[in-house]
């Protein structure tokens, strides 16, 4: 058990000012736009919770959520399980370790409008390698005409984007397992399979937790790559809750239901990260007094 | 493992995928325009230079890699300065409301960036900081400081307490202990965090470009400049793209040791 010390929290001081400055005021004004219709800056009538009325009825609102929901669920059950896998077929050390980890990585640091852009072309049966590649194998695929191949598209850009986020944190945390843990497994005659299930993932947990909820709330709040790739469409099919909301700020100047409709938003992500991280909690420390027992 | 050929394999078949679509932005560096939106080629036909002349021959251009790599620098030292005390802290210790606070700090990465666009226009504007590297690299700790003591404190808790102990007997005094012992513990854990600061901050767009205009514009919004009424500048793009990738592979090779060899191989 962790002693009890009240003066951590000057430890902590530092980060609460740092990020209670540029949280809290910006939140406030949110807040304060919600209830208000702001006609001009002069003008403002308080409306109460009408914007949030008007935003929970809204059929497109329901359907982007629904979108936006499946879309989250299969980036996490792909990303995490190949993440895992990554990072357990990286190599350990050595020149090789190096390179691997550099050639992984370089997917993340492509500014967010050029991974979009990128593949705008990539995706061309005429001139890019991908579309090429299908209609070469005989695939009928189009990414701007078809609602399927959109999504999927996008699915597969944010697998390649982003499985290296969680490979890298899994694999640090793998490095950090110390080495007697993996001799202690030698000596009792431990299968592979039994050092993943008993070692190297609960030891994991930590890691795992990071990277399950960011990509959770990251991808709840993609924009700029399916933006730039499909616009959205076609139709809807790749019209993700961010995009929607800034359709309604910036195309139709609707401060009030926007700033309702950004704090929704933002309790949707609050609430569903809070299950999630209370979740793998549980998991953990169930899974950890099982060990002991 | 009993299958290393499977696990090469796998790896190999990952790193193909992961490398083609950049082979293309690259391929697409340097080629001209017209050839780009003519002909499929796995290779550049008519090789040339000239996407990279102009980044590197026009000041608005290179700029905007120098702004960039200012506020990213000052932001990722900033947030790793203030997440290890605090981590350290939601590491070894119970206080009021720890649960809560460390909830909270997670919290500020749940929120849409589009939704503190407008508040930090007028927040900035109001302390004088619009456009300079300062607003951004501040702006950016919403994101970067709760996720660094977040990963901070995942690799602290791995470390065990009574190392601690042991050094505070032995006469070490906290920060001489914090220094000496502590970090090369957490050696890969700092250069996981600070890569990921880096990351983020990197390739944020709304917040960079919301909050400069001149003098201090990142790479990211002037790459914008591409799309124009003639059309897209496609090639110029793609060699801004590849260029913003040389960074951060600095960046990685420089804690890959770190990340690499925990401290698994090292003291403990």
């Amino acid at each position: 058990m962790k002693p009890v010390n009240q003066k951590a929290w000057f430890l902590i001081l530092p980060v609460v000012i740092c990020v209670a400055f540029s949280a809290i005021l910006p939140l406030m004004t949110v807040v304060n736009y919600s209830v208000q219709d702001i006609i001009s800056p002069e003008r403002r009538v308080f409306v109460g919770t009408e914007w949030f009325k008007a935003v929970m009825r809204d059929e497109d609102l329901h359907a982007a959520l629904w979108r936006q929901m499946v879309y989250s669920c299969s980036v996490l059950l792909i990303e995490i399980p190949l993440g895992i896998a990554l990072a357990l077929s990286m190599p350990a050390q050595g020149r090789r370790a190096s390179l691997v980890l550099v050639l992984v990585a370089i997917s993340l640091l492509i500014p967010w409008n050029v991974v979009g852009t990128i593949w705008q072309i990539y995706g061309r049966t005429d001139i890019g390698l991908l579309g090429a590649g299908l209609a070469w194998l005989g695939v009928d695929y189009s990414y701007t005409g078809s609602a399927r191949d959109a999504w999927v598209t996008v699915l597969v850009m944010d697998i390649w984007h982003w499985t290296p986020l969680v490979a890298l944190l899994c694999y640090a945390g793998l490095r950090s397992i110390p080495d007697a843990y993996y001799q202690a497994a030698r000596i009792d005659g431990a299968s592979r399979l039994a050092v993943f299930r008993y070692i190297q993932l609960p030891k994991l947990r930590g890691v795992l937790m990071i990277a399950v909820l960011l990509r959770f709330m990251d991808s709840f709040m993609i924009y700029t790559e399916p933006f730039v790739l499909t616009g959205g469409g076609p139709g809807n099919a790749t019209t993700f809750l961010s995009q929607y909301l800034t359709q309604k700020a910036v195309g139709q100047f609707d401060l009030g239901p926007a700033a309702a409709f950004s704090l929704i938003y933002f309790l949707i992500i609050l609430l569903l990260c809070f299950v999630l991280y209370n979740w793998m909690q549980r998991v953990g420390t169930s899974e950890k007094e099982a060990s002991h027992g | 493992m009993a299958k290393p050929r499977l696990r090469v394999l796998f790896l190999l078949a990952y790193l193909l995928f992961a490398i083609l679509p950049i082979y293309w932005m690259v391929n697409m560096s340097f080629r001209t325009n017209e050839e780009i939106l003519s002909t499929f080629a796995l290779w550049p036909q008519q090789f040339t230079w000239d996407n990279y002349k102009v980044i590197f021959t026009d000041p608005a251009w290179y700029s905007g890699y120098i702004n960039s790599m200012i506020y990213v620098a000052m932001n990722t030292v900033l947030s790793i300065a203030v997440a290890l005390p605090a981590a350290y802290a939601f590491s070894r210790y119970r206080f009021l409301g720890d649960k809560h606070v460390f909830f909270w700090l997670l919290t500020n990465r749940m929120t849409p960036p589009a939704v503190f666009l407008l508040p930090f226009f007028q927040l900035y504007t109001t302390l004088g900081l619009m456009d300079t590297h300062l607003a951004v690299a501040l702006a950016h700790l919403v994101f970067n400081v709760p996720l660094a003591v977040w990963i901070l404190e995942g690799f602290m808790s791995g470390i065990p307490r009574e190392i601690d102990e042991t050094a505070y007997i032995d006469g070490y005094s906290f920060p001489r202990f914090f220094l000496t012992i502590f970090m090369p513990l957490i050696k890969s854990g700092v250069g996981v965090a600070a890569f990921f600061c880096f990351m983020f901050s990197w390739v944020e767009l709304l917040m960079a470009r919301t909050l400069t205009s001149v003098d201090a514009k990142p790479i990211v919004a002037t790459m914008t400049r591409t799309v124009s009424a003639a059309g897209m500048d496609w090639a110029v793009l793609a060699a801004a793209g590849t260029l913003t990738i040389v960074p951060g592979a600095i960046v990685i090779w420089f804690v890959r040791n770190y990340i690499a060899k925990g401290f698994a191989m090292g003291r403990v």
